[in-house]
């Protein structure tokens, strides 16, 4: 095992780091869930990362997003992606895809991958990654953050859990974000895309809920 | 009485828990209105823990919960 692992032992057994290595990931926009879930699959030691993102980046992501920084104001988040990846760990292949998730463009995004993880920042596209990972048998980690809140889940295809987390005619009203809510919320997707990846238990139909601001930690099952 | 338990930013301005006489609300959508939470700002909604719709009935000694959606990247 090469020794950028080795602290990997222990926590996954060497079998498991080496099935990481052949799996390909698909993470769905590159800001504030994206940069940290990017970063954490790197040094895990993923075989392959497909990083969506059609944006650029603004002063307004300073405050939370990994890969933005002064000098990068409106550069493309997937290319910054990619040159994150390339410093970080070279051994894992990056595609950088600088588009948004879309009805045309999300089939071929999620073709071929082990899991798809959920970076997006509005429902439209959730559910039109959702509907392409189910069409392809695809398992799906939501992650979604708003202010003090995260919330993640295992979406397996067909389940209709995403209908369930978001109902007809859920809207968001906030934007806001701290810096501390996407790591936190990227944590938990890994942490359940780990367990997919290296075929341990998940338990499906849960929507995990966090609470920063009271401390709080809820497993809902909407099954 | 109904409990009614809060979370995320459906806490503002009106704290964790509240409790409705049984007779004010029949299903949870009518309860959701009658703390003025407009629907589309409640994602989740658990009837004794178990995952409910707004149509669906509610009665004493209900414990009702209500989750915003969240949805930021």
């Amino acid at each position: 095992m090469e020794e950028r692992y080795i602290r990997n032992l222990g926590a996954l057994s060497e079998a498991e780091c080496a099935l990481l290595r052949e799996k390909t990931v698909l993470v769905a926009g590159c800001g504030g869930l994206g940069g940290y879930l990017i970063e954490m699959l790197l040094r895990l030691g993923v075989g392959e990362i497909r990083a969506a993102d059609g944006d650029r980046f603004e002063a307004s992501n300073l405050n939370r997003q990994l890969l933005s920084a002064p000098a990068l104001l409106g550069r493309s988040k997937a290319e910054a992606a990619a040159e994150r990846a390339a410093a970080v760990n070279p051994d894992v292949r990056f595609v950088a895809v600088p588009e948004y998730v879309t009805e045309a463009n999300a089939k071929e995004l999620v073709r071929g991958c082990d899991a798809a993880l959920d970076a997006l920042d509005n429902i439209a596209s959730r559910r039109i990654l959702a509907q392409a990972c189910s069409d392809a048998g695809v398992p799906m980690v939501h992650g979604a953050i708003c202010g003090w809140s995260a919330q993640a889940a295992i979406v397996l295809p067909g389940d209709g859990m995403m209908d369930r987390i978001y109902p007809g005619g859920a809207a968001l009203k906030s934007k806001a974000s701290l810096s501390f809510t996407p790591p936190f919320c990227a944590a938990l997707q890994t942490a359940l895309c780990v367990r997919l990846l290296t075929g341990r238990e998940v338990e499906a139909g849960k929507l995990y809920v966090a609470d920063l601001l009271d401390m709080e930690l809820d497993s809902l099952f909407l099954g | 009485m109904i409990e009614v338990r809060f979370f995320a930013t459906l806490r503002e301005g009106r704290g964790k828990i509240a409790e409705i006489g049984a007779e004010e609300a029949s299903t949870a959508g009518e309860l959701i209105r009658r703390f003025d939470i407009p629907a589309e700002e409640v994602s989740i909604l658990l009837i004794n823990g178990f995952h409910s719709k707004p149509e669906d009935p509610v009665k004493d000694g209900d414990v009702i919960s209500l989750f915003p959606p969240v949805g930021g990247g």
